[in-house]
């Protein structure tokens, strides 16, 4: 049996990672993948909470976060790929087209 | 008979977007014709509302008839009904009944204008919105009445409007009457705070019942009075009146004598239940505001040498009487005199039009003389009217005025006793200045003949050199339709002066008869001849006159005595030539008191300095405020919308710092 601190060391370990990826990284698709990294870090640490405390709304929880996920990347790399259409080769710094 | 109450106030309407649709096709005199008939329709519905009430008993004759909700807005509810009772239906009476006359007398004087159908379009749509302010069951439908025929007065005082004169006259009219209209409005509000509604039943079942107290009852009457002297003419509001005679003849008549000019007496008489509960003070007020205004206007009619500005001036003058009337609580005397005045008034200005016409639009009394040779209908008419506003029995205006007189006395106060002795005085001198109208107009040598009498007259204008004596020649301009006089007549010493078309005639012969035997609506030897009285009661309760018996026939007997002795004076002064009549028109009279032009000297000065600075302030300390505060935002929000970058990266970094600091803060919490 492995302890769920483990789990919980994994997920934080995975949310480190993505959250420091999408800050450093400018390719607009790695920082996508980032922010997916970081959704399922969260995912795993529900898990692991559900798991320990007995509780099964946290893996509830976690079927939303897949559906919420599912529709942003559906609408996230629609546009993604519509910009590297038109712009190839473009990185996140150049679009600010929404500035103040 | 209920349910035909709103073709009262529809036919004329109907005859209005007929007009504005079709006038020009139907073109003249077809136009005329058909705004005759539908004001005359109207007053037929009138009659017959009027006959119907007749045969009920004096309880059951009000008639209310509610076609919709106008404004459903909360609490606050106006519906579009029409209240007919003793009171409104006598005012359509003589509304629709004169109306129709001066309609049909519009035919013929208004023959040959280009804008012929315009004029009667106007006339329709001020009948309608005359009736509208009587009929009307709430004070918010007799507002819209009320700016109603302000509205139309302004069209029709201005309706030559090519001279700049007239387009003046229109403007003043208009906006005097604004000041007025405040009064009218602020007294609504204040009414509907006070009862929560604004339905005349509605006030006068809360005046009966004591939910209006004395004090707002006080300022309820004020605030009325302010919008009756607008209306009405009365000091200070009554310098629009007399400029007003600048538009057409019949316009004036139909204003000016018979229907506008009464409605500030009407909403008094209509509200009377609230002036019995407000403080005698603001009666007093009112019958004082009339007496000055009765005394002052006889005083400036005498020196007027415009035919019209004579009669303008005396409808002031009498309209003060109405005033007196309701200030001593007096009600069926002033509709009496009301009813009268307009019989007689309308004659004497329907009767001035026909001189005006057949002398060649002149209207300046010292070049007629003579016309009863020329003019025998109109002349013969004349005279009717002028026995009748005189005040010599038999005649209708004998005794309505003598009411008034007498219920001024017979308030047996000091005050009443001078509103007496006031109203006396400008009984002597509206005899007096009417008498002199008379002898100069169709008695006397013909002053036209004489050539060089035209020089005299232009030199002694320009010496006067006053505007409102230019405005008053200059009144009639725009009818010229040949002439390039610009002094608007053609009258030349070898005219000869010729009687008016029968369209003209039969209104004049019409009102000279109503206007001779007027008087026996309300005869005063017993209760069962005070037929008005008995009508009216429902409506305004009774009155006690406080005179009867012998005092009241010795009151008559005085009144009499002014009245001829008035008469008496003009035919040793302009008849006999005893006294110069130069030492009686007192130059201050003619420039009447000066008062109109201290008014425009006063808002032309200070007043315009004090706009001004209201302006600035306006402009710089209160759009200042809201422009500034504007101004602060967008600034500040110019700078704040930098930190928003576009880049998606940097807002990525804010959350993160925000989550970190959140985290900090929560593990500081735990761990403490």
């Amino acid at each position: 049996m492995i302890s769920p601190s483990f789990f919980l060391a994994v997920g934080a370990v995975l949310f480190g990672i993505g959250a420091a990826g999408l800050l450093i990284r400018r390719n607009p698709l790695v920082m996508f993948m980032c922010i997916e990294l970081m959704l399922n870090a969260v995912n795993l640490t529900f898990v692991a909470f559900a798991n320990k405390l007995n509780d099964v709304g946290g893996q509830v929880v976690v079927f939303f976060v897949l559906v919420v996920a599912a529709a942003e990347v559906v609408v996230g790399l629609g546009i993604i790929v519509a910009i590297m259409r038109r712009r190839p080769g473009a990185d996140a710094d150049d679009l600010s087209l929404m500035k103040g | 008979m209920n349910h035909v109450l709103w073709l009262i106030p529809a036919l004329p309407l109907a005859g209005f977007l007929a007009l504005v649709v079709g006038g020009r096709v139907l073109g003249e005199p077809r136009s005329g014709w058909l705004a005759t008939a539908a004001v005359g329709g109207s007053f037929a519905v009138v009659a017959a509302t009027f006959i119907d009430m007749l045969s009920k008993d004096a309880e059951a004759r009000t008639l209310h008839q509610t076609l919709f909700t106008w404004i459903p807005a909360g609490t606050f509810k106006v519906s579009m009904g029409f209240l007919a009772d003793p009171l409104s239906i006598t005012m359509c009476l003589f509304i629709t009944g004169v109306g129709t006359l001066i309609h049909l007398y519009s035919i013929g004087y208004m023959h040959g204008d280009e804008k012929f159908p315009k004029f009667f379009t106007y006339l329709n749509l001020f009948v309608f919105s005359m009736l509208m302010l009587v009929l009307g069951d709430n004070l918010l439908l007799t507002f819209l009445g009320w700016e109603g025929v302000g509205a139309c007065s302004y069209f029709l005082i201005a309706f030559w409007h090519t001279d700049p004169a007239n387009a003046s006259a229109g403007k003043k009219a208009f906006v005097t009457n604004r000041v007025g209209d405040w009064g009218f409005m602020v007294g609504t509000f204040l009414m509907w705070t006070a009862v929560g509604s604004i339905n005349y039943l509605d006030i006068a079942n809360a005046a009966h019942t004591g939910d209006i107290v004395g004090v707002t009852a006080t300022a309820l009457v004020v605030l009325f009075l302010v919008a009756a002297t607008g209306k009405s003419a009365q000091i200070p509001l009554f310098v629009w009146l007399p400029d007003a005679m600048a538009g057409p003849t019949p316009v004036s008549a139909l204003i000016h004598a018979a229907t506008m000019v009464t409605s500030g007496i009407y909403l008094l008489v209509r509200l009377s239940p609230v002036l019995h509960v407000a403080s005698p003070w603001a009666l007093t007020l009112i019958a004082w505001v009339g007496a000055i205004t009765a005394l002052t206007a006889a005083t400036i009619a005498i020196s007027q040498t415009d035919i019209k500005k004579v009669l303008a001036y005396s409808t002031v003058s009498q309209l003060g009487f109405l005033f007196i009337a309701v200030g001593t609580g007096n009600y069926v005397a002033a509709i009496f005199h009301m009813v009268t005045h307009a019989f007689f008034k309308a004659l004497m200005f329907l009767g001035s039009g026909s001189v005006i016409l057949g002398m060649g639009h002149e209207q300046d009394m010292r070049r007629y003389g003579n016309l009863r040779k020329y003019m025998p209908i109109t002349a013969g008419t004349f005279i009717i009217g002028w026995l009748a506003i005189a005040g010599v029995p038999p005649f209708s205006g004998f005794w309505s005025k003598d009411e008034i007189l007498a219920g001024a006395w017979g308030q047996g106060t000091l005050s009443g006793k001078l509103l007496w002795a006031v109203a006396l005085v400008t009984a002597l001198l509206t005899a007096f200045y009417m008498s002199r109208q008379v002898f100069l107009t169709f008695f006397g040598p013909e002053k036209w003949r004489a050539a060089e009498t035209h020089g005299d007259v232009h030199a002694e204008e320009l010496a006067e050199g006053e505007a409102v004596e230019a405005d008053a020649h200059a009144a009639d301009h725009g009818h010229d339709d040949h002439g390039d006089d610009h002094h608007g007549s053609h009258l030349t010493p070898d005219h000869t002066p010729k009687e008016s078309p029968w369209t003209m005639t039969l209104p004049l012969v019409a009102l000279a008869g109503l206007a001779m035997v007027g008087g026996v609506i309300n005869l005063p030897f017993t209760h069962s001849t005070k037929l008005l009285e008995q009508w009216l009661e429902p409506v305004i309760g009774t009155h006690e006159l406080g005179v009867e018996g012998p005092n009241l026939i010795a009151l008559a007997v005085v009144a009499t005595l002014v009245a001829v002795g008035g008469i008496a004076l003009a035919v040793l002064v302009y008849v006999r030539r005893m006294f110069d009549a130069d030492k009686i028109e007192l130059d201050v009279f003619a420039k009447g008191w000066y008062i109109d032009s201290s008014i425009a000297k006063f808002m032309g000065g200070p007043g315009r300095k004090a706009f001004d600075a209201i302006t600035w302030f306006d402009k710089t300390i209160i759009d200042g405020a809201v422009n500034g505060v504007a101004g602060i935002i967008s600034s500040s929000s110019g700078e704040l919308s930098r930190t928003q970058t576009g880049r998606v990266r940097n807002y990525a970094i804010g959350i993160a710092s925000g989550a970190i600091v959140v985290l900090v803060y929560v593990i500081v919490r735990m761990s403490s």
